[in-house]
């Protein structure tokens, strides 16, 4: 073997094993997991990288971060929305996961410093928010404002239902709930998270806007902040798409030229002024 | 490095030291009236006159189906190294030219072992075309030679013998295989020469009408160009250009449970940009729904996204298997590529 080789002893598409150690349905499509990693050491990443998740004998893919590193262990929120998802909710506590990574860009904690943070979620793009959120919480004293806007298609759809009632009774965040149809049970905010966006009491072109949603979102949202005139570069967006390998090579993530896997999930929107596959 | 010079005899004794050397040695040959890469059994089948193959010879650094972990079900994983020595014997320069771009995409950023593995234990023996093939560019390309990416050159002479010139220690160690040469006279080296240079224009069946170092500067300005929409309409989607193409290199995944249900193996295998489920996500999302827009990203991969991961270099290397494989007859960069000089004025 040639030195090259010798000197690369790692498999990048090797998983190592985690366990689950907590699990319950957020709603009727949303299964959270808490794992804990078989080498009993936990993954070191950052808010907004992801994971590949495997089921040994179904398949691989690529699944957000919710939890902060500042927490012990890691958690998952996944979709039962296709084959691989469909066995990992039919896996009890002390059932296995394969994890490889953490891959992909992260939000700017760094840079957020000292600044008012507005987090933009739909649906299940509060999960990967939450990373940041959480993060933000436990170091509550480096930033500014922490304001939440969370919208969801229908009532029985919404998520960390309990956590988000813990937020709203904080005196240093300020969250706004919001969902697209009337319900019975329901007597908050109707209609999309963008009618939230004016009820912001921030100075908005001065803050981080993190944005997390489903691809059709992005559009309005831009378009709302764009009105409020926060600048592009003040912008984050999250962008899912098929991190197959999550390690650069499989080509299926890609958005013109970026490798989501590689340079996002997390682009500042300013970076995308190019890249028309993007939102 | 000193060139040697092989007789036809000499050659094929050479040949046959390697075939019996133990390592599998891969070569062109004649398959239903057209050429392909197999494992040579035997020196006289191999084809030193071969126009192109049907697949390029990728297949061996990246095998259409690849084993890259075995597991339990349900359980843990563990590394397969399926590398195993092996000589690619005459491929030709754009091909060479194409492997060579495939080793830094995966060795750059996170390595990936399943492919160096393998390519670490290969020889490649270069092979200068011999047949133009009907629809061959390398000459626009800059591939019609190469000078690198290859451990030992082989050159026909129009008499038949065969100049070989070791490039790396593989190729010195693959030349003790062989039997009796001779070194090559001034003239034989003279006439390597003019097959170079020949080759270096007449590899020209197509010709693209600018150097291919300005293609990423052209694709900066072609983005809403009309000929993705008018050259898609009659795509099949079928990722024939991806499959035969030598600098295609997307894969996926997949899960495969022996008969026992009790263990398996995760296999990469090929896969294409072209083909309309690439980009979807579990949900049914498809990022790339629009047959344009999938035929416009391979030809920007070629031309752009691609050079932009390995130093400018292009990511077609004219080979021309896509636009023979092609049924449509939509699949040739460099009719597009022209199209797009045409119609684009730059500053």
């Amino acid at each position: 073997m040639c030195e090259c080789c010798n000197n690369h002893k790692n498999d990048i598409y090797l998983p190592q094993l985690a366990t689950i150690t907590k699990r319950r349905m957020l709603n009727g499509t949303e299964l959270y997991l808490h794992l804990e990693m078989d080498s009993g050491k936990d993954l070191e990443y950052s808010p907004g990288q992801f994971v590949e998740v495997s089921v040994a004998g179904i398949g691989e893919g690529p699944i957000s971060i919710s939890s902060s590193p500042t927490q012990k262990g890691l958690e998952l929120v996944i979709r039962n929305v296709g084959s691989l998802t469909r066995v990992i909710h039919k896996l009890e506590v002390g059932g296995k996961l394969g994890i490889r990574g953490p891959y992909g860009s992260t939000y700017p904690v760094e840079q957020a410093k000292g600044k008012d943070l507005v987090f933009i979620c739909g649906g299940i793009g509060l999960v990967p928010q939450r990373s940041f959120i959480r993060y933000a919480l436990d170091h509550r004293n480096d930033y500014g404002k922490i304001i939440v806007l969370i919208g969801t298609k229908c009532y029985t759809m919404r998520l960390f239902r309990e956590e988000i009632a813990l937020w709203q009774q904080r005196k240093d965040m300020t969250v706004m709930e919001t969902i697209d149809e009337a319900h019975d049970c329901w007597d908050g905010n109707v209609g999309v998270v963008t009618t939230l966006i004016p009820k912001i009491e921030s100075d908005l072109p001065s803050s981080l806007v993190m944005i997390c949603g489903p691809p059709v979102m992005y559009k309005f949202v831009l378009m709302a902040l764009a009105e409020a005139e926060v600048p592009e570069d003040r912008i984050y967006v999250n962008l899912e798409r098929r991190m197959k390998c999550g390690v650069g090579k499989c080509g299926h993530c890609q958005i013109n030229e970026k490798y989501v896997c590689q340079e996002g999930p997390v682009f500042r929107y300013s970076d995308l002024a190019l890249v028309p596959e993007a939102i | 490095m000193s060139v040697l010079k092989f007789t036809r005899e000499q050659f094929e004794n050479f040949v046959s030291a390697m075939v019996k050397s133990g390592q599998s040695v891969m070569a062109p040959q004649a398959k239903n009236g057209r050429f392909a890469f197999g494992p040579l059994q035997s020196a006289a089948d191999l084809r030193l006159d071969y126009d192109v193959t049907i697949l390029p010879p990728k297949k061996y650094v990246l095998p259409q189906t690849q084993t890259l972990l075995e597991f339990e079900v349900g359980g843990a994983f563990r590394s397969v190294d399926s590398s195993q020595p092996m000589i690619l014997l005459g491929v030709h320069p754009y091909d060479v030219a194409a492997i060579s771009q495939m080793d830094e995409l995966f060795s750059q950023d996170q390595y990936d072992k399943h492919y160096m593995d393998r390519r670490c234990k290969m020889t490649i023996v270069a092979l200068d075309v011999v047949t133009p093939s009907e629809n061959v560019f390398a000459s626009s390309m800059g591939t019609a030679t190469v000078r690198k990416g290859y451990d030992l050159l082989l050159t026909v002479l129009k008499d038949g013998s065969v100049l070989a010139e070791a490039a790396t220690e593989k190729g010195q160690q693959l030349l003790k295989l062989a039997g009796s040469s001779t070194p090559a006279s001034e003239a034989d080296l003279s006439a390597r020469k003019a097959i170079w240079e020949s080759n270096e224009k007449n590899l020209d069946k197509h010709v693209l009408k600018c150097k291919p170092s300005y293609l990423p500067k052209l694709l900066d300005h072609s983005y809403e160009h009309a000929v993705w929409e008018e050259m898609a309409r009659l795509c099949y989607s079928c990722g024939s250009c991806n499959q035969v193409c030598p600098t295609c290199y997307c894969f996926d995944v997949q899960d495969f449970v022996n008969w026992d249900l009790k263990t398996g193996r995760r296999q990469r295998c090929w896969d294409g940009c072209l083909l309309e489920n690439f980009a979807t996500v579990a949900g049914n999302h498809n990022f790339r729904k629009d047959r344009a827009a999938r035929y416009r990203h391979r030809l920007y991969r070629k031309g752009k996204y691609v050079p932009g991961k390995i130093g400018g270099q292009i990511a077609c290397v004219g080979c021309g298997r896509c636009i023979t494989a092609c049924t449509a007859k939509i699949a040739n960069p460099v009719e597009v590529y022209n199209r797009l000089m045409e119609d684009t004025e730059l500053g």
